[in-house]
């Protein structure tokens, strides 16, 4: 294990995390409000953390896939840490758990909150909560990567452990042209969203805000009723960025250079598709009852459908009292989330429809018992290694969920909201159901509770296994 | 640039290094999906697993855009057809490595014609070509030649009797009038590019440059020179085995190979007439005795066994063999010999890298005013030889050289003026249609004004 390494690349990623605080910064100066020092004060300590740790200068700049792994993880707890400091000097969020949890809840773009009055925070603060759903949702080191050279070639094992999805592939040769092209694209929609919204009549503060949630489905907003307030055009942008935001970003690249039909071939977004069509027909019958027209039954069924599969999180109606049905749908979508390669939480489709592969060839298998056949996804037949390595993943995301389950267990709240909040946070949601709906908040959960569903969200976000390495002590050991 | 490389296996992969570390975006195509993924887990490059003849392949590697595609798989009529589809398809220039001698005689500038190759790389022949030269003046190392053979780079090391030791290249440079200039020092792991007052030590490897014709006097009067080998012995009939046992025949000397394959020495007995060739065990150390090991003037090991090579040569050594050269493919096998004290290894992979990497400087320079003619990487890769043409005036042109302000570590080795070696001095200037030698370490040089500070 190169610890020297790990700590000095931490340190540059530190110093990034000090110019991100400049946004909001910039916003409380516009806003002249008193929360810029305590951002100052935060920017000072990451600077402060950012030199000891560049200080640590390494013997040798060679990375394997251990240390990518814990160069993530490390990363993801710093900048959450430092980036809770904000809410704890302005006295806003005044436990450090809380303010904590809101920091990882923004990083992983969950959209978690733990405010009962959203309203009343400072203009600054409520930028920098959802400026952290725009940085995480790409990933922290892939913006790094794409700014700073690389002082090593093995990269890829940084960019591998923190980009969502089975199968990570470059898009072209270098990791940093490839971090630079992903970042392009999801700048270019940012602004694109920014625009339109800014267009419908939302100001231009409130589209910042949201583009930056939905960018990064994350999820967090402004007001105590989410978008439920704003006009039908802005509600529909809304919704058809986040079906945006959750389609694998390499799509988007081979469609700008111009190979359409590697676009339309894919397996997985053509699901995508499927899912979201069927989901949103099937909760709009049986909602349609509750609203008057056929437009706003449409409209509440779509955001509502997208925002939990894209795993964003945000709302327009109180889910919570829709009829069992639509809750069950929307808590199966949790599960699943959108493309691997997107901004989005979840399992992610690509993995689902593997397992389902899998699982229908090891049917055939029992019938036909000496029969060959191979699992074929995205046109290619995929090794033994990808298969089994889903598998295993799907093991820890079943037994991760019962433990966050079992150590939340002994807090006052109902079964359903309980278990709604650990796949919520551990898909990155937000919301789930019961208390912690749309118009619930997180606040009720003891600190302790508070850590574990942290610890559960960036478990979710960085798919398991470097939170994992970072836990187990054989890592950090001196010779191995 | 965009490079592609086809097929990845020992002296693929080692080109695949080089070029990825000058900075190009390389993709590497090899139908092994281990190669693959071990290699984009190692290196900053992009992997296809696929058939590099297959359109779909290529197509998904980008050949139809790449700056360079190079075909490096272990067949030669494999290599030539993705080229040709690379170069139909839109690729820039395409090099494929064709190593059969059948190949390399006449047919080869008809094919490379219509085929449209633009070079043809044989990692087999330019291996017998740098033995040949050691074999040469066996006090070297290794020798490097540029492109008029008329100045060459001779790295050797000082023994403790050598007369340099313990003077100043500005006392060297005094006493004797010869023409030839030190031009890198390696002392222990590290490199320097001399200045006057840098002081030679017993052990050092030096590398000089010297014109052609006056090398020989010049390693005489520095009572380094031994005399050319004329009996060789070579273990292994390979390929280079092959081109080394030819050349020796076309010098009017002959060379013994041994070599265990039966089939192999009657096909190498066939196309060679005057060599002999033994067929038996070349490990077995009474046989080598028995064909006159002690008494032969090199001994050069080029079985495909690293480890075999290197034992062997150690054996010759032991023997009292004046010179051993060794064929050795693994980088780590190569550093590890340097340490038991085998200097002369030649790694074709490593030349073949050298050439590449060469080729995509002056690719990337085409426009500039000098081109990279020639390229080494000399003492482990921590220098560089570079051979420039200067085509145009410039700012260095028709200046003295005391008056250029260089780059650290970084000098010029040598003019090649027409058919005249001017070993430089201060008052030497560049001159248009020149071919200078710049050696230099820690910089990366791809224009002649690049050794402007």
């Amino acid at each position: 294990m190169n610890r020297k390494m790990v700590f000095h690349i931490c340190g540059q990623m530190m110093l990034i995390e000090a110019a991100l605080l400049l946004l909001p910064l910039i916003t409380s100066v516009i806003y002249r409000e008193s929360c810029f020092f305590s951002i100052l004060a935060t920017i000072g300590v990451a600077l402060i953390l950012s030199a000891a740790l560049i200080s640590v200068k390494p013997d040798n700049t060679v990375i394997y896939s251990r240390e990518g792994f814990c160069i993530t993880a490390l990363t993801w707890v710093f900048y959450s840490a430092v980036g809770a400091l904000p809410f704890v000097f302005s006295g806003e969020i005044p436990s450090y758990a809380d303010a904590f949890f809101e920091t990882v809840s923004g990083f992983t773009t969950t959209g978690a909150s733990i405010l009962t009055d959203i309203e009343s925070m400072s203009r600054g603060l409520l930028m920098w909560r959802s400026f952290t759903h725009w940085v995480g949702g790409m990933g922290i080191l892939v913006m790094v990567m794409a700014v700073l050279p690389m002082t090593t070639d093995r990269s890829i094992h940084i960019m591998r452990a923190e980009m969502p999805g089975p199968i990570v592939g470059k898009l072209v040769p270098r990791v940093r042209q490839t971090a630079k092209i992903l970042y392009i694209i999801y700048i270019a929609l940012t602004l694109l969203q920014i625009f339109l919204l800014a267009v419908g009549g939302m100001p231009l503060y409130d589209s910042m805000v949201h583009t930056f949630g939905t960018a990064g489905t994350g999820g967090f907003g402004i007001k105590s009723d989410s978008i439920a307030s704003y006009s039908p055009y802005l509600q529909w942008v809304i919704t058809v960025f986040m079906f945006i935001f959750g389609i694998n970003f390499n799509l988007y690249y081979l469609a700008l250079i111009k190979r359409f039909k590697s676009v339309f071939s894919s397996e997985e977004l053509w699901t995508y598709v499927a899912i979201v069509f069927i989901s949103i027909f099937a909760v709009a019958l049986n909602i349609s009852p509750i609203y008057g027209s056929l437009s706003e039954t449409l409209r509440m069924s779509a955001f509502q459908v997208m925002s939990i599969m894209s795993t964003t999180g945000y709302a327009t109606a109180d889910f919570n009292l829709w009829p069992q049905f639509s809750r069950t749908v929307l808590l199966l979508l949790m599960f699943i989330g959108a493309c691997a390669g997107s901004t989005a939480g979840g399992l992610k489709i690509s993995r689902v429809i593997i397992l389902f592969k899998s699982a229908k060839r090891e049917l055939k298998k029992m019938i036909h018992p000496r029969s060959v056949s191979a699992v074929r996804f995205e046109g290619k037949s995929l090794d033994q290694q990808t298969l089994s390595g889903i598998g295993v993943y799907l093991s820890f995301y079943i037994a991760i969920i019962l433990a966050v389950l079992l150590l939340i267990s002994f807090e006052p709240f109902d079964f359903e909201t309980k278990f709604s909040s650990v796949i919520a946070c551990f898909n990155n949601v937000g919301p789930g159901l019961g208390a912690v709906g749309p118009t619930g908040s997180y606040a009720g959960y003891t600190a302790f509770s508070k850590v574990i569903l942290s610890v559960s969200m960036l478990l979710g976000r960085l798919e398991i296994y470097p939170i994992i390495f970072l836990l187990s002590p054989s890592v950090w050991k001196k010779k191995s | 640039m965009k490079i592609i490389i086809a097929g990845c296996g020992k002296i693929g992969t080692s080109v695949l290094s080089s070029l990825a570390q000058e900075g190009h975006d390389v993709t590497a195509v090899d139908k092994n999906p281990n190669v693959i993924s071990e290699l984009t887990n190692v290196y900053d490059v992009m992997g296809v697993c696929g058939n590099a003849v297959d359109c779909e392949t290529l197509i998904e590697a980008g050949a139809g855009d790449c700056g360079m595609f190079v075909a490096m798989t272990d067949s030669d009529e494999l290599n030539m057809l993705s080229c040709f589809l690379a170069k139909r398809m839109g690729a820039q220039n395409t090099i494929a490595r064709i190593r059969n001698p059948e190949y390399n005689d006449t047919s080869l500038s008809f094919m490379r014609q219509h085929l449209e190759l633009s070079m043809a790389i044989n990692p087999d022949l330019r291996a017998a070509q740098e033995i040949y030269n050691i074999l040469k003046f066996p006090s070297a190392l290794r020798i490097e030649t540029f492109s008029r053979r008329n100045l060459e780079m001779i790295e050797f090391r000082l023994s403790e009797d050598s007369e340099l030791v313990g003077k100043s290249l500005v006392d060297i440079r005094k006493k004797y009038d010869a023409q030839f200039l030190i031009c890198c020092v390696q002392r222990g792991e590290d490199v320097y590019i001399p200045s006057g007052f840098f002081t030679l030590q017993a052990g050092d490897k030096i590398g000089l440059t010297a014109s052609q014709s006056e090398m020989e006097k010049l390693l005489k009067m520095l009572n380094a020179f031994k005399k050319q080998a004329k009996n060789i012995i070579i273990l292994g009939g390979s390929k280079s085995a092959y081109y080394l046992a030819k050349m020796f025949e076309s010098g009017g000397n002959s060379a013994k190979i041994i070599e265990q394959d039966e089939a192999r020495c009657v096909e190498l007995t066939s196309a060679l007439p005057n060599a002999t060739v033994i067929r038996g065990n070349g490990a077995e150390q009474e046989l080598l005795m028995e064909e006159g090991l002690s008494s032969c003037d090199a001994f050069v090991a080029l079985t495909g066994m690293d480890e075999e090579n290197i034992l062997l040569s150690i054996f010759a050594s032991m023997q009292k063999v004046p010179k051993s050269v060794v064929k050795i493919n693994r980088d780590e096998l190569y550093l590890l010999a340097q340490k038991m004290g085998i200097e002369s290894a030649i790694s074709p992979k490593e030349i073949t890298s050298n050439i590449l990497v060469q080729y995509a400087r002056a690719l990337e320079n085409s426009s500039g005013s000098a081109a990279v003619e020639t390229l080494y990487k000399i003492f482990d890769g921590k220098a560089e030889a570079l051979e420039f043409n200067v085509k145009s005036e410039s700012k260095l042109t028709g200046v003295p050289l005391r008056e250029i302000k260089l780059k650290p570590n970084l000098l010029i080795g040598g003019i090649m003026r027409g058919r005249r070696t001017i070993i430089p001095s201060g008052a030497d200037m560049i001159m248009p249609n020149d071919r200078v030698i710049v050696i230099s370490s820690g910089n990366r040089i791809n224009d002649i004004l690049d050794i402007l500070n």
